[in-house]
């Protein structure tokens, strides 16, 4: 086995790439020995989550060097989201993250509502801490499905996509869409909760922790799936702080780090769930952090169900919120606020506010910018995504060409999202 | 949290509950520098640019009429035209900090530009500012000094223009249609 030589590094026992921290760059004596393979991973390709292209610099099966290179599905959601009323711009981000999309809904919702100032109905709050549970058991699933998939579990795609499709049924049933739902407005949800969509969902609590059971009796015992998994794509807890991880892949490098529990919003501080931490920071740990947390999720929907408020699920602020259907025919006032609110929009407080979630992915924030107008004048978001691939480099240090896609795969990133 | 022993700090102000600290764009590095060792800011979270281009070109008018707009539904504050506060240069460059520890305090660090003025590059205090900066270069044009990997991120290489900024049009993009040369 070739050893590859010493690396710069970006600071003492780090194993962060120098002087660019996301190019893995191959050493001058290995260039000069050109017995270097450059080899184009992507940019379309099975495994890559969408579309990546990783420049993959190979002596022998050893991997010497490395660049993601992204772009490939930039949309330009920011800037068009400049053009459209807060209240059209909602449908926007839920499409940059396509397997989390409630939180990006929600973080962009909940940026609108710090700037407006307005209160949410306790309803609404719970509402949206069990909808996005969901998703993140929803996210989780299409993590596993797909990693093991590209390891050789072929079935554990079929299995995972199984429940996937029950959550999709739940959201299908409370929202009308299967996929990007909008169903959150700034100011609570867009509808109330149908009738017999609680007894669904408490169907869906009771399966789902036998269906991770099964998971778990499928790949946690077998030996090719721990060999491919165990003591790979290392990350230690500082170099993970020092590139900005956040979410599953912090916490599998032994950082006790999940802002539920940490700054809680919605109503997390008022449910009782755990923070699964593991030490080793490779694609194991990030693997079993994963399963945990989709148990957890099952916990924390589980109590939202008992303990389900009811009441309003919008508040009742006409400058923002639009009036009741039925109202439109007998109120003149309401049929106004209607037609305000749909052709010009609400005008939201001048001021720059920065809202962050942990999404399935990690630390998802929200930066909007308004200038008091019905517009928003700069949003952006913070993608878990993008920053995961940042360390890319930093995980495929001294690795083979087998193991990358095992190493991609466990950072769990989302093309739409990376890119925006 | 005190944050008057920042170098180059021009002000602390809270809005929003959210704290923000605008230093001067050259002393940058050394403000990065202060914020993770002394006041323990060692996790960077985002960098987000914003174009003022046109800000304050023209009044708001409609139901917010006070800056903070708690006053929402009174009636005697709606429908005022009002101006923004107008911003000293064109972009702003924001980078949002937190410390990994209890209470999650959380700081927005801020500095000012103009279109052809430089940012020092922080890409040697927080390593995950790398993409962060070629993405601001690549949307809004604005160079970090002592980047060390310049380039573009999200546009292609070749691309002409930053796509984010407010005099760059949406739908910016010739269409050629067929049978034209």
């Amino acid at each position: 086995m070739a050893v590859a030589p010493e690396r710069p590094r970006i600071y003492e026992g780090s194993r962060i790439p120098a002087p660019i921290p996301s190019i893995l760059q191959v050493p001058e004596e290995l260039r000069v020995s050109e017995d270097v393979l450059t080899v184009n991973f992507g940019p379309n390709h099975p495994s890559t989550h969408g579309v990546l292209r990783l420049v993959v610099d190979l002596h022998g099966e050893q991997v010497v060097g490395l660049e993601a290179v992204i772009g490939y599905l930039h949309t330009g959601f920011e800037k068009n989201m400049e053009q459209k009323t807060w209240w059209k711009a909602i449908t926007y981000p839920e499409r940059i993250d396509y397997v989390s999309f409630q939180y990006n809904e929600l973080v962009f919702v909940l940026a609108i509502e710090k700037l407006l100032g307005i209160e949410v109905p306790r309803r609404a709050t719970w509402m949206r801490m069990l909808l996005c549970e969901l998703t993140r058991i929803h996210s989780h699933l299409v993590w596993l499905g797909t990693a093991a998939l590209e390891l050789g579990a072929i079935s554990m795609f079929w299995y995972c996509f199984r429940e996937r499709d029950r959550v999709l049924d739940l959201f299908e049933l409370v929202t009308g869409a299967r996929m990007h739902t909008r169903y959150f407005q700034a100011g609570g949800l867009a509808e109330d909760v149908p009738p017999g969509f609680f007894d669904e969902c408490a169907k869906f609590v009771e399966l789902m922790p036998k269906a991770i059971d099964d998971y778990e009796a499928m790949i946690d015992r077998s030996q090719i799936w721990l060999e491919r998994t165990q003591g790979l794509g290392l990350l230690s807890a500082q170099d993970a702080i020092a590139l900005g991880q956040s979410g599953p892949v912090l916490r599998a490098s032994g950082v006790d780090w999940d802002l539920r529990r940490e700054q809680p919003y919605l109503a997390y501080d008022q449910v009782d769930f755990r923070v699964p931490v593991y030490q080793d920071g490779d694609v194991y740990s990030r693997y079993r952090v994963r399963m945990e947390e989709m148990r957890e999720s099952v916990r924390i929907v589980d109590q939202a169900l008992r303990r389900m408020p009811g009441g309003p699920w919008i508040t009742d602020d006409r400058k923002v919120v639009l009036p009741p259907r039925e109202e439109l025919h007998t109120s003149m006032e309401s049929l106004i606020h209607h037609f305000k609110i749909v052709t010009e929009g609400y005008r939201v407080p001048e001021g720059e506010v920065y809202v962050t979630v942990e999404s399935p992915r990690g630390e998802l924030g929200c930066y909007v910018v308004s200038d008091g107008g019905p517009k928003p004048w700069r949003v952006k978001f913070r993608a878990p995504s993008f920053v995961a691939l940042e360390a890319t480099a930093t995980c495929m240090t001294d690795a083979r060409v087998a193991d990358l896609i095992a190493i991609v795969g466990s950072l769990d990133t989302v093309m739409g999202e990376v890119d925006r | 949290m005190n944050f008057e022993g920042v170098p180059g700090l021009v002000e602390a102000k809270e809005a929003y509950g959210e704290t923000t600290v605008v230093v001067d764009a050259p002393r940058l590095v050394e403000a990065a520098l202060y914020l993770r060792a002394a006041l323990g800011f060692d996790f960077l979270s985002d960098v987000a640019a914003a174009d003022y281009f046109g800000w304050a070109g023209k009044g708001i008018s409609g139901y917010i009429a006070t800056p903070g707009g708690r006053d929402l539904n009174k009636p005697s504050t709606q429908g005022f035209q009002r101006l923004p506060r107008p911003k000293s240069r064109r972009f702003s460059v924001s980078y949002h900090l937190l410390a990994v520890r209890s209470g999650a305090p959380r700081v927005r660090l801020q500095v000012w530009v103009n279109d052809g003025e430089a940012v020092p590059s922080v890409v040697s205090v927080w390593p995950t500012a790398d993409w962060h900066e070629r993405e601001a270069w690549d949307l809004f044009g604005i160079r970090f000094e002592g980047h060390p990997n310049p380039r573009r991120i999200l546009m292609e290489d070749d691309w002409e223009g930053h796509p984010l900024r407010k005099d760059y049009p949406l739908g910016g993009e010739p269409v050629r249609f067929s049978g034209e040369e």
